[in-house]
């Protein structure tokens, strides 16, 4: 089944809850509704003749433009081998949606992943915690306004340029080979062969 | 913090929480394990990762297109030439780029005999952590091989950097066709050799057969990709079904998990299935080899690369499984979005609820056949 056979089933289904299926640049898209992601879900994985079982990846992209944080699902199916990709459009100052843990397994840890790096909560999810990055740490990385805190447990996260560090060793060696004042300049040496 | 100490749960019974790594042989990196058992059989082992992260996500946002390419090695250090192929895919759909055959013949030649040394590794290593260390020596060894046939193709031999958004980077040098060749005829009697050296040896056969069986359907639930898909039963192989670059031209079995000897989705079968798909990759790097067309190495690029506004996802093949590269472009000469997919991940999301019941020993086992490589999950 084609993307666009796919994305009319779910129109007739849900109606405007599912948007209009995106400009085709090089990926179409669909934006769901917010409230009605984990219903659209169930659906496409059971219906006959959707069974998009494959829950292929699950990520965000931060737009602060817009102010919102766009939840992004691949899914794919492996019995009727077809994809589509559906969009959630959730606030940037306090973002949230249902999880959908519940229909593929394998979203408790993207979704735990997209916690951890942006902020997302998901409601409904049974272990939400950060993943990647330790548990006290301070803010969400994958943000576009992110400020690296500088350290952790005294552990610094910033280093210098070590270009920088270089110039200035290399000043250093510079000012003390400068050439002493004429007055302590030490004797010249002797020519040689005038003692023989 | 309360996790990180070894401690008694009850003074009378032999319940205890210990920690299964960061630093442990068998976790195969930097993984840490949550494990509390009961004498010798666990109740549950909870993965405890991040500790490789290194943002490379962040990192795709800040350099430029073309910039990113190096890091891409650092994905996957056991088979880096995957990541280097989804990662150039992505920007290549991206910009509607067409990648000349001869460069599409190369990388198909470079990818699978970076599949033969991962799985070589992988074999190898798993051999060793069920206690049969001799097999590893003998993967590693000819693992050395095809680094010596890839640093003369490259001049890298771990972190390649040799597929570039467009084509690749080299032509292949003169003789290297033959020298290949050469080395596929001697690793064909190799993998009967290390048949006969491990694979059907009794012992081994009873440590892996039957133990922490994952079935097709779970195997989809959790996401499963590549190899560990494939030995639960499910015929599914993107080199084949969804063919990308120069697959659709050769011919090659895709090995699925039937219970060699136990049943379909054991640890015997995710051991074997490797095994058979080291012998499909010679033949694909053969067909490769007779059929490489002449041409360009690398497609007309531009210098300065800017995509048009929009969003393309490259789906390949990796040793490890399917391997994403999700790249959003937002009309400037840097990604505004890179995303990875990368099959180790989603290998480990199932060992939570795999592991109650099983021996200490066969969580050795489990996570040796899940193949999960430590810098692909943590990224």
């Amino acid at each position: 089944m084609t993307t666009d056979q796919i994305h009319e089933r779910l129109k007739a289904r849900f109606g405007d809850d599912v948007g209009p299926l995106s400009e085709a640049k090089i990926d179409p898209f669909a934006v769901v509704k917010r409230e009605r992601i984990v219903e659209v879900c169930r659906f496409l994985k059971s219906e006959p003749g959707l069974e998009l079982d494959f829950l292929e990846d699950l990520t965000a992209i931060d737009w602060p433009k817009r102010n919102v944080i766009e939840i992004v699902y691949h899914l794919a199916s492996y019995k009727q081998r077809h994809l589509i990709v559906l969009k959630v459009e959730t606030d940037r100052a306090s973002p949230s949606l249902d999880s959908v843990e519940s229909v593929w397994k394998t979203a408790n840890w993207f979704e735990r992943e997209v916690y951890d790096l942006f902020g997302v909560l998901f409601a409904g999810h049974p272990d939400l915690r950060r993943i990647l990055l330790p548990d006290d740490w301070v803010g969400h990385p994958l943000r576009k306004d992110y400020q690296e805190a500088g350290g952790w447990h005294g552990i610094t996260n910033v280093r210098e340029n070590p270009l920088v560090e270089l110039k200035r060793l290399d000043d250093k060696a510079r000012a003390e080979a400068q050439p002493r004042p004429a007055a302590e300049k030490p004797p010249e040496p002797p020519a040689p062969g005038g003692q023989a | 913090m309360e996790k990180l100490i070894l401690r008694r749960v009850d003074r009378s019974g032999e319940e205890m929480i210990l920690n299964f790594g960061p630093q442990h042989p068998s976790t195969h990196g930097v993984i840490n394990f949550i494990v509390e058992t009961d004498g010798e059989v666990l109740k549950k082992a909870v993965p405890d990762v991040g500790y490789l992260h290194r943002s490379l996500e962040k990192i795709g946002e800040i350099v430029g297109y073309p910039g990113f390419m190096p890091f891409t090695d650092r994905v996957d250090y056991v088979a880096a030439m995957f990541a280097n192929e989804g990662y150039a895919v992505a920007v290549e759909r991206l910009l509607k780029l067409e990648v000349p055959p001869r460069a599409q013949w190369l990388r198909a030649v470079s990818c699978e005999l970076t599949r033969i040394a991962s799985h070589l590794i992988s074999v190898g290593t798993m051999a060793m952590d069920i206690g049969a260390f001799t097999p590893m020596l003998h993967g590693v060894r000819e693992r050395e091989t095809i680094n010596d046939l890839i640093e003369a193709l490259c001049g890298s031999r771990l972190t390649y950097n040799y597929h570039r958004i467009g084509g690749v980077a080299f032509d292949m040098p003169e003789e290297w066709r033959d020298k290949v060749l050469r080395f596929l005829d001697h690793f064909d009697t190799f993998l009967q050799e290390f048949d006969r050296l491990i694979s059907f040896n009794e012992i081994y056969i009873r440590r892996l057969a039957n133990v922490a069986v994952i079935t097709g359907e779970q195997a989809i639930d959790y996401g499963l990709v590549g190899p560990n898909l494939r030995a639960s039963g499910v015929d599914w192989d993107l080199r084949r079904d969804m063919p990308y670059g120069a697959y659709p031209s050769f011919k090659f079995g895709v090995p699925v998990g039937k219970g060699f000897f136990g049943v379909s989705g054991d640890c015997f079968d995710r051991y074997y299935v490797r095994i058979l798909e080291m012998a499909e990759s010679s033949k694909i790097v053969r067909q490769a080899l007779e059929s490489m067309p002449d041409g360009e190495t690398m497609a007309k690029v531009p210098r300065n690369i800017k995509p048009e506004p929009g969003e393309a996802i490259s789906r390949i093949e990796s040793a490890r499984g399917e391997m994403a590269y999700y790249v959003v472009s937002d009309g400037t000469n840097k990604a505004y979005r890179v995303r990875v997919r990368a099959g180790s991940f989603t290998a480990m999301g199932i060992i939570e609820d795999i592991s109650p019941g099983l021996m200490v020993a066969d969580l050795v086992a489990l996570i040796a056949s899940l193949d999960v490589v430590a810098p692909e999950i943590d990224r």
